[in-house]
């Protein structure tokens, strides 16, 4: 394993924001996995120093396959996550909208592009990625809809679903989209948790990515086969939103099946406790997420939910 | 009179409430045209504030002159406004780019297609940003390439000093001004002045410019200022100057001042060591209309532009 610094720019105040690379093996550059691009993204953070620790101990037993390299960059946006934000520092931009990044731009247009140039070349690029709305997923491949992604491909990670996403607008600057149009085979893993840590989940994202190595020949390993995916088109989801503002009280969470009609949440008036609104499930399926804060708006969206799927 | 665009409920006790205030001639025909004046869509920039309520106290004063309907946004993002964010508070993503919004979306997504819808049929519409707090801003007027020819002419009886046609961008799809222009609303974006800060004299000679606007398309028939011609800047160099190193920028230059390629603009000090870290210099013949204002920087701070050829 070669550590390194990939990228590097200085604070006025503070240290140089140092973006550490780690290398395991050499020759071509098969996979590059990047962690926290954000600062709350604690859990993804935790997900890369596991994923490290176990490379560490697979090169170390010569099982990095021969003219294989593989990058791990654990964190991005550590300047945020030492102080408590998300995005960036000083302007509170997000290093994920400024991909591919620009050399002679603002500060996290540079960032991004010093990060960009060093990973854009891999042939698999798999993010640790978190969600702009809180709450709870089943773990998931996420994936652009380029017309450059491939699900068979992202089945390989053994995960229980694989997300296609239609690309918006504001996507085409995030690091999955730019992957893909430098014909890189993006994959964004989430976790079940952002800003916490969950062992389990960490647990089961670190076997995803080095069940798809072993399939991918990067790496010599044995590991359970994980799941078949069920591919899943995100406009699809049947969504589930409140019809008014409060104490919100889950009663089910991500990954549970339900029935239509079944009580998913309640809506609790915030000065008198009773009651003020049941959310109801729409229809049979297995809840992909759930919000998870102790307080709603009206018309937020509380949970989304597969349709017409068994556990 | 007051009306409530969108209505959601807030957690405890409270709703967010985007309102307009709609003005209407002494005497309607019903062939009225319609101009919207929306602004705050990011809640540390202020100018737009004096503008609605300078336009706003120009029309009440001489209501009988009103021949068109004005409709007057003075915060889209009202909870940002309230709180000096930028964003709206508690959601990730920037308000001007989840345009034209999405009634299936999370809940900005539906207050951004309600904004859109009730926009829908203006026959104008204004959106009044005010750089952010890191910049200062020449007024000047900002037309993606695409919609060019229809709105340079409109900018040009706007009585700003520039008017900037850039590069069309994919992200830029997801901005109101795009989504209203896609549906037939002419919109004319404004950036002037700096983040929470209000620049009087920008916000007058806006408000003179949009009466201008308003009387040459018939929905005010009062007397009016004489508006400038602005600058073009479609056929002329933009010379960004980004920040080289960290530390404090001083600048040594105002906007609106003509530079040589060369000239020093501004030093980013060392307060620890004393030294000047950068000397910053222009990269092109010019004339300064973006000027920051905040002085600490990092290495690719936008420090400045310079319209070439002015």
């Amino acid at each position: 394993m070669k550590k390194e610094t990939i990228y590097a720019i200085p604070s006025p105040y503070r240290e140089d924001l140092k973006i550490t690379g780690y290398r395991f093996g050499s020759g071509k550059k098969s996979a590059c996995i990047v962690g926290a691009i954000r600062g709350n993204e604690m859990q993804q953070l935790y997900i890369c120093s596991q994923l490290i620790q176990k490379l560490t101990e697979l090169e170390e037993k010569g099982s990095i396959v021969t003219d294989h390299e593989i990058l791990v960059i654990p964190s991005v946006e550590h300047h945020s996550m030492n102080i408590g934000k998300r995005f960036w520092s000083v302007d509170n931009t997000d290093i994920n909208r400024m991909f591919p990044g620009y050399d002679q731009g603002e500060t996290t247009q540079r960032i991004a592009n010093g990060v960009f140039e060093q990973i854009k070349d891999y042939h698999y690029g798999i993010q640790f990625a978190s969600f702009y709305l809180p709450g709870d997923f089943i773990p998931h491949v996420r994936m652009m809809e380029t017309g450059r992604q491939s699900t068979s491909l992202a089945n390989l990670f053994g995960l229980p679903y694989v997300v296609l996403r239609k690309t918006k607008p504001i996507d085409t600057t995030t690091l999955n989209y730019n992957w893909q149009m430098w014909n890189c085979n993006a994959f964004s893993i989430y976790s079940n948790k952002t800003d916490t840590i969950n062992e389990e989940s960490a647990r089961q994202a670190v076997a995803a990515v080095l069940r798809f190595l072993m399939r991918m020949g990067i790496i010599r390993y044995n590991s359970h086969s994980g799941y078949i995916a069920t591919i899943i088109e995100e406009s699809n989801l049947a969504v589930v939103r409140t019809n008014a503002g409060g104490i919100y009280r889950r009663l089910k969470s991500a990954g549970e099946e339900v029935k239509m009609g079944d009580l998913l949440a309640e809506i609790i008036h915030p000065y008198e406790g009773y009651v003020i609104s049941g959310i109801l499930a729409p229809c049979n399926g297995i809840i992909f997420f759930s919000h998870e804060k102790p307080l709603v708006t009206e018309n937020e969206i509380v949970y989304k939910i597969i349709k017409r799927l068994h556990e | 009179m007051i009306e409530t665009v969108v209505s959601k409920e807030l957690p405890v006790d409270e709703c967010l409430r985007i309102r307009k205030q709609r003005v209407e001639p002494l005497v309607m025909t019903g062939n009225e045209k319609r101009i919207s004046i929306v602004t705050g869509t990011h809640g540390d920039e202020l100018e737009g504030q004096f503008v609605c309520y300078e336009l706003l106290r120009r029309i009440n004063e001489k209501k009988e002159y009103l021949k068109g309907i004005v409709d007057v946004y003075p915060a889209l993002n009202p909870l940002g406004v309230d709180s000096i964010t930028r964003g709206i508070p508690m959601f990730d993503l920037d308000m001007n780019r989840v345009f034209p919004g999405d009634e299936e979306g999370p809940m900005v997504e539906t207050i951004a297609k309600e904004v859109v819808e009730d926009l829908r049929g203006s026959d104008f519409c204004f959106d009044i940003h005010a750089s952010n707090i890191f910049l200062n801003e020449m007024p000047q007027i900002r037309i993606n390439e695409i919609t060019a020819d229809t709105l340079v002419p409109l900018a040009k009886l706007t009585n700003i000093d520039l008017v900037w046609v850039h590069v069309s961008a994919t992200v830029l799809e997801s901005t109101l001004a795009y989504s209203l222009n896609s549906i037939g609303v002419p919109t004319l974006v404004v950036e002037m002045g700096v983040g929470m800060r209000i620049t009087k004299e920008f916000g007058y000679q806006l408000v003179d410019g949009i009466l201008n606007l308003m009387k040459q398309k018939g929905l005010w028939d009062g007397p009016v200022a004489s508006v400038k011609e602005p600058i073009i800047s479609s056929d002329r160099a933009v010379g960004y100057i980004n920040a080289g190193t960290s530390g404090i920028y001083v600048p040594k230059c105002q906007i609106g001042d003509i530079v040589k390629e060369g000239d020093v603009l501004g030093e980013v000090l060392d307060p620890l060591s004393g030294v000047v870290a950068e000397e910053v210099i222009s990269p092109i013949d010019g004339m300064i209309f973006t000027r920051r204002e905040y002085p600490v920087v990092y290495t690719g701070s936008l420090l400045g532009r310079v319209l070439g050829g002015a």
